[in-house]
């Protein structure tokens, strides 16, 4: 069953063409990567979903509900759960507190003035930092924690709106290769329980070829091609469109897929 | 009808293109120190004073040694190298050392140096004002269209295009120029490609410094070189760059040109209010254009928010509350009438300052006019006296709700700004409702304020007022405290940590911001009105810009990521003036002295140090 519909997204940034009739379909449970070469349009395809930026044409419909013009907070309220290229939590507070926070504006209380906020939904965060196997750190200050590790909070802080969709913006860069495979091992198996829908972009070839159901590959703004990860690594057009390399997206002699 | 008289609107258009010159001149150096450093320089406008002491002393010197006009342009021109030289002395010594500290620091550090340029000014040339000598050859006015106009104010409007186009030259034709339009433009960039910094921005301050003293060195014949026109050139100089855009020098000349007409025709319509009618100017132009005219969006990080963190609670924390309350509740069993006056006075700045922190440490929102909800706060309680003849009781509430309500107003303006627009339009906000205070005479009681605003009699004497003081401290901070360990101090937390974050899970920050805004300006306001009773007088100085660094220098020397940070800094500050001003006469270049030291080796406050000292031991 489709989930997010994107139809015909433009976006313009003067007179450079960013994204040209981009349109796609998630299912629930199903994880799609968004790939393609620096510049080619990945990360504003993203923001527009995410709501950080405006689309100029075009419609992005989550469960039938037009958002397109809606604010990122009015998204997360309708099931938009995003995690940034570079891991945004809230540095001066605990891993709990982070995915607390979360929590208590998923139930519209940051307008509260009085019962303190470590006491709200400390249990319910614990178990959401467990899911991530981050429940020995749930009372480490997020500004301790190691790079790695703020990645699997934030992953927390995401599904703690209880999100229909997951937007996540290269999740494995700036990590260690056998942390990649463990993130979207455990990011697969949290979204495949629950029937999330997953939207990824991804520079790492392993990690895509390893867990997207469907592969999307841009190219200046336009989709070049889609379909299965074997479909799309035999696609001439996406070939060329690494740097000519036609080896380029070959998973590695002796390195099993993550 | 004067007004309609076309002789008279040129002569009035003339001067008003003379003082967008002067205005530019200056405020140009500004700008371009802005764009290269990001650091806005409060200096500047004592800089400009230095330039105009400097001219006013040096050329009627050299004008005995030779007369002429050469004489005249050469003193002038030495003295603002004088001034840019003073210029690189400040980089060398301050500005170089906290390129890379959050932008409050860098606010406090420079006005640290307005401190002690001040008193230093006095020892070097004296209290007198200082007025210099006319041009020569230039002595005579002019006539246009029959009317009289000084025909030095006619070189002073040739000077702004002219150093506009030396300064145009100057960045598009030689290699420094070029390294200022790129490390304007990227800062990190021109670094990263092997530019000499150091010599790039020991450079860009003596460009700035010397446009600064030019300035001040050209006002000579028409103004006496005085003690005070440092503020007063920095809050215009701030307008225009804001409203040009920070880093822009074609937006800096196109503000100052409208500031000028501004001035020049708004003494028509409003005689008394130029001040407000400037800044208003500049509250408009932000609401629509949140970067200025040609000013760009600041690049976020680098200049990150400080704040306080989670911590784990205290084992005995009830206890020690008890403990502060009995001795605040015990004080006038051993004091006398001295000094429960001094400690009443600490607990008002107290509250005050607290209110701050939940802006600045919590909020990560730099409100550099936090008097203007003190003023309100006291001003409402005051009006409320003189006017309506009400008691201390409904006083008291009346000045909260008029703190409450400007911070209302004030907020939602700014919440839509970030960093330095944020601080400069909340400045702009205590700026002109101090205009408001000391212009509007008729109600406000002008310059004298308004005095008989005694408490009740219950209330009245020493002992009884620092117990209403205390209580009403004491319960208000609670009451704050409560708030910032509450989801809505949290929330303003997670925005000043992570904005994109926050946004993502749902929060409004702006409104929340908002809502910010009206509960530190209530507090403030609510100290604001005890204030007032306490002394038994308001005047404008309540709303100026010294009592909103008297705040801010609590948070620092208290600790910015403390919570009880600013109650120890209100306390620390109080004594210190207490200790010292009898001393000397130089306690604004002790002050000055001691903020430039606080920020460049205790960053993080009195109780700040401690606790990392006591958590380094254990």
């Amino acid at each position: 069953m489709t989930l997010l519909t994107v139809n015909g997204l433009h976006k313009f940034f003067g007179g450079v063409v960013a994204a040209r009739d981009v349109t796609f379909t998630v299912a629930r449970g199903e994880m799609l990567a968004i790939i393609g070469p620096n510049g080619a349009g990945k990360s504003t395809v993203f923001n527009m979903v995410g709501g950080q930026l405006k689309s100029d044409r075009g419609k992005v419909l989550l469960d039938g509900h037009d958002i397109t013009y809606t604010s990122p907070q009015k998204r997360f309220r309708r099931g938009v759960g995003r995690t940034f290229q570079v891991a945004q939590t809230f540095l001066s507070m605990s891993a709990a507190e982070n995915v607390q926070m979360a929590l208590i504006s998923c139930n519209r209380q940051s307008n509260r003035l009085w019962t303190a906020a470590r006491e709200r939904h400390r249990d319910k965060a614990v178990e959401l930092l467990s899911r991530v196997g981050m429940a020995e750190a749930a009372d480490v200050a997020c500004s301790a924690l190691a790079y790695g590790d703020v990645k699997r909070v934030e992953l927390a802080i995401a599904l703690a709106g209880q999100p229909k969709l997951l937007l996540m913006d290269e999740p494995t860069a700036g990590m260690a290769p056998r942390e990649r495979a463990a993130l979207m091992d455990l990011t697969a198996s949290i979204t495949e329980s629950q029937g999330i829908g997953v939207l990824f972009t991804e520079h790492d070839m392993d990690v895509v070829f390893g867990h997207a159901a469907r592969v999307l590959v841009l190219l200046r703004g336009q989709i070049i091609a889609a379909g299965s990860p074997d479909e799309v690594r035999q696609d001439e057009q996406v070939k060329r469109a690494y740097l000519g390399d036609a080896r380029a997206l070959e998973p590695l002699r002796g390195m099993s897929p993550a | 009808m004067l007004a309609l008289d076309p002789a008279f609107l040129a002569v009035q258009a003339l001067s008003g293109l003379s003082s967008a010159s002067s205005l530019f001149i200056t405020a140009c150096g500004l700008t371009i120190v802005f764009g290269v450093t990001r650091i806005v320089n409060f200096a500047h406008g004592s800089l400009y004073m230095i330039g105009a002491y400097t001219a006013a002393t040096l050329v009627p010197r050299l004008l005995e040694l030779s007369f002429g006009p050469v004489t005249f342009w050469a003193g002038i021109l030495a003295s603002a190298i004088v001034v840019g030289l003073i210029g690189v002395i400040i980089e060398v010594l301050l500005l170089r050392r906290i390129y890379g500290a959050p932008e409050l620091f860098q606010l406090l550090a420079t006005f640290g140096v307005v401190l002690v340029v001040q008193d230093l000014v006095v020892q070097v040339f004296g209290p007198q004002d200082i007025l210099g000598p006319r041009a020569p050859g230039l002595r005579a006015p002019v006539e246009i269209l029959g009317r009289r106009f000084p025909s030095y104010e006619l070189v002073l409007i040739a000077a702004g295009p002219i150093v506009l186009g030396l300064v145009w030259l100057l960045l598009r034709k030689t290699r420094f120029g070029v390294l200022v339009r790129a490390a304007t433009q990227d800062r990190d960039m021109v670094a990263s490609l092997g530019v000499n910094q150091a010599l790039l921005f020991t450079g860009t301050l003596f460009l700035g410094a010397f446009l600064a003293g030019l300035g001040g060195a050209l006002q000579i014949p028409r103004v006496s070189a005085h003690a005070g026109m440092d503020l007063s050139i920095i809050a215009e100089a701030f307008v225009v760059t804001v409203v040009g855009g920070m880093g822009s020098v074609p937006g800096a000349f196109l503000a100052a040109l409208i500031i000028g007409q501004l001035q020049a025709f708004g003494i028509l319509v409003f005689p008394k209010s130029t001040l407000v009618v400037v800044f208003l100017l500049m509250a408009v132009v932000l609401a629509i254009r949140p970067h200025g005219f040609f000013g760009r969006a600041e690049i976020v990080g680098g200049t990150h928010a400080v704040g306080i963190a989670s911590r784990a609670l205290l084992p005995r924390r009830h206890f020690i509350l008890l403990v502060v309350i009995a001795i605040l509740a015990g004080i006038p069993l051993v004091a006398d009438a001295y000094l429960l006056k001094v400690a009443t006075e600490i607990l008002i700045f107290a509250l005050f300052a607290f209110s701050l922190q939940l802006l600045i440490g919590v909020g990560g929102v730099v409100s550099f006019g936090h008097a203007a909800f003190f003023g309100l706060g006291a001003y409402g309680a005051a009006l409320a006296v003189k006017w309506y003849g009400v008691s201390m009781e409904a006083a008291l509430p009346l000045g909260l709700a008029l703190a409450a309500l400007g911070a209302g107003l004030v907020g939602a303006f700014v919440v839509r700004l970030s960093g330095i627009y944020l601080a400069m339009m909340t400045l702009a906000a205590a700026q002109i409702l101090y205009a408001v205070a000391f212009q509007w005479v008729e109600v406000t009681g002008g310059d004298n304020g308004i005095v008989g605003v005694w408490p009740a009699p219950w209330a009245s004497g020493p002992i009884p007022y620092y117990l209403l003081t205390a209580a009403l401290t004491v319960v208000t901070v609670l009451l704050l405290k409560r708030i910032i360990d509450a989801p809505f101090g949290y929330a303003l937390r997670a925005a000043r940590d992570s904005e994109a974050r926050a946004e993502a899970i749902g929060l409004s920050v702006r409104q929340h911001r908002w809502l910010a805004f009206i509960i530190a300006g209530a507090a403030a306001g609510l100290a604001g009105g005890i204030y007032a009773f306490s002394r038994g007088s308001v005047d404008p100085s309540l709303l100026g810009i010294s009592t909103s660094v008297d705040a801010l220098t609590m948070l620092l020397l208290g600790g910015i990521q403390t919570v009880i940070g600013p109650l120890v800094g209100a306390a620390a500050l109080h004594a210190l003036r207490d200790w010292i001003m009898p001393i000397t006469s130089l306690w604004r270049l002790f002050l000055g002295l001691s903020i430039i030291a606080m920020v460049l080796i205790f960053p993080r406050g009195l109780v700040g140090t401690i606790r990392d000292w006591w958590g380094a031991r254990a």
